[in-house]
């Protein structure tokens, strides 16, 4: 390849990208603007946030607790060495409120639900049932994105909160019952250290947010995936590795934001 | 619209999800613990303020009263100004006497307010007289460092 041929290609890469970015942009206003819908007809978000929030409960139940448990286990190894096996319960609590809880539970969501949002809604634009939808003027985006939108939006800050719920609770069973932490230094630890506007009301936030970015995504990957097997296929994994990195991006400009710590 | 087994499997994950933030707020959180809703504000200069941190705690007989508000440096006099939010139900006497401590040796660092004897109590905006600025351990050690090197000088005499 030529000089030249190397600067179109480059070139035609950045302008696809700018492309799709404004694409994307659109699509999440036209679902906002779609929204109405999925409150007027409640039960079409109820049967996605079946889909998507009651079908991911038990991955997030038992991820929560084992890493809650593998918490409690390596905090308490660290711990020890200082004498303040004490402060493990403000330590589990606290990594799971602000941080542990809405990303693993967000990197779980997208990989659980939003990947199968992908697919559903790229296999419906393949089967052109979209098409069809459109030709008895019932617009898609209406009945079949914003639904799974708000059902994505909603579940997400309650699985982060079972999740962090279920990482106490393993935390609590490695610690106190296993390991033989004080019962009430523990829990009386995890109260003085964690503070509920800071660190609870905070971490729901991310996790709304994580839901919102997740659920966009996944949505106008499926939306956009070429009508064709491998396409879809694409599309799921294009999905899952966007999300991800998006969450992770994310909750770094929202930690910052957040936690910057004491400095008035 | 009739109810289906849906809306019931919906119906406990939302129950369950909320059940989980409750605990949250209840169980791992503050929230039962701190009700601070009428408070008042007091003010106290410090020469040290060492490593205190606004939210950080006041407390009087080790039972917490109160936060730190803020903390700015006073430009005039060049020390630290500390505003303290305290309580409404507890009220202090004029001649309180406002101290930076540290819980443990390494622990974070808190105001611990000592009652004096005055008749008269402080009211919102007043500052704390008399204060004593955080412990700097380095100083500490730095001290009991010299004063070990003088000893060995003269070790027999």
């Amino acid at each position: 390849m030529t000089t030249v041929e190397n600067l179109r290609f480059l070139g035609r890469r950045i302008v696809n990208a700018v492309w799709r970015i404004g694409y994307a942009s659109r699509f999440f206003i036209m679902i906002l603007f779609y929204s109405g819908t999925s409150f007027r007809r409640f039960h079409l978000t109820i049967k996605e946030l079946f889909s998507s929030g009651v079908m991911s409960l038990i991955i997030i139940l038992v991820a929560g607790t084992f890493v809650g448990m593998v918490l409690g286990l390596q905090g308490y190894e660290t711990l020890k060495r200082y004498g303040a096996e004490s402060a493990l319960g403000s330590l589990v609590a606290l990594s799971l409120v602000r941080e542990l809880g809405p990303v693993l539970a967000a990197l779980l969501f997208a990989s659980r639900a939003g990947s199968a949002m992908t697919a559903e809604i790229g296999l419906m634009k393949a089967t052109e049932q979209i098409s069809a939808m459109e030709m008895m003027a019932i617009s898609p985006m209406a009945r079949l994105v914003a639904p799974r939108f708000w059902a994505g939006v909603i579940s997400m800050p309650l699985l982060s909160a079972l999740f962090s719920a279920m990482g106490v609770f393993g935390g609590y069973v490695v610690g106190v019952v296993l390991i033989g932490v004080d019962q009430g230094s523990f829990w009386s630890q995890m109260q003085a250290g964690v503070d509920f506007q800071h660190d609870i009301v905070n971490g729901m936030i991310k996790s709304f947010v994580f839901g919102v970015a997740v659920t966009a995504i996944a949505l106008f990957e499926g939306y956009d995936a070429p009508p064709t097997a491998e396409g879809v296929s694409g599309a799921t994994t294009r999905t899952v590795v966007e999300s991800s990195l998006t969450i992770l991006f994310l909750d770094f400009i929202l930690t910052a934001f957040m936690f910057q710590g004491g400095v008035v | 619209m009739k109810r289906t087994k849906l809306d019931l499997w919906v119906g406990i994950f939302v129950v369950a999800g909320l059940a989980a933030l409750a605990v949250l707020a209840l169980k791992v959180g503050n929230l039962s613990t701190y009700n601070m809703s009428e408070t008042y504000q007091l003010q106290a200069h410090f020469s040290n303020i060492g490593g205190l941190k606004s939210q950080a705690s006041i407390k009087s007989s080790g039972v917490l009263i109160g936060r730190v508000a803020q903390i700015s440096l006073d430009p005039k006099r060049y020390e630290a100004k500390v505003t303290m939010t305290i309580d409404k139900r507890y009220q202090f006497p004029k001649d309180t006497f406002a101290n930076i401590l540290t819980s443990g040796l390494l622990g974070e660092q808190y105001i611990g307010l000592i009652p004096g004897g005055d008749e008269a109590f402080l009211k919102a905006g007043d500052e704390i007289k008399k204060t004593q600025s955080a412990v700097a351990l380095e100083d500490l050690i730095s001290r009991f460092l010299y004063s070990k090197a003088e000893d060995s000088k003269q070790p027999n005499k």
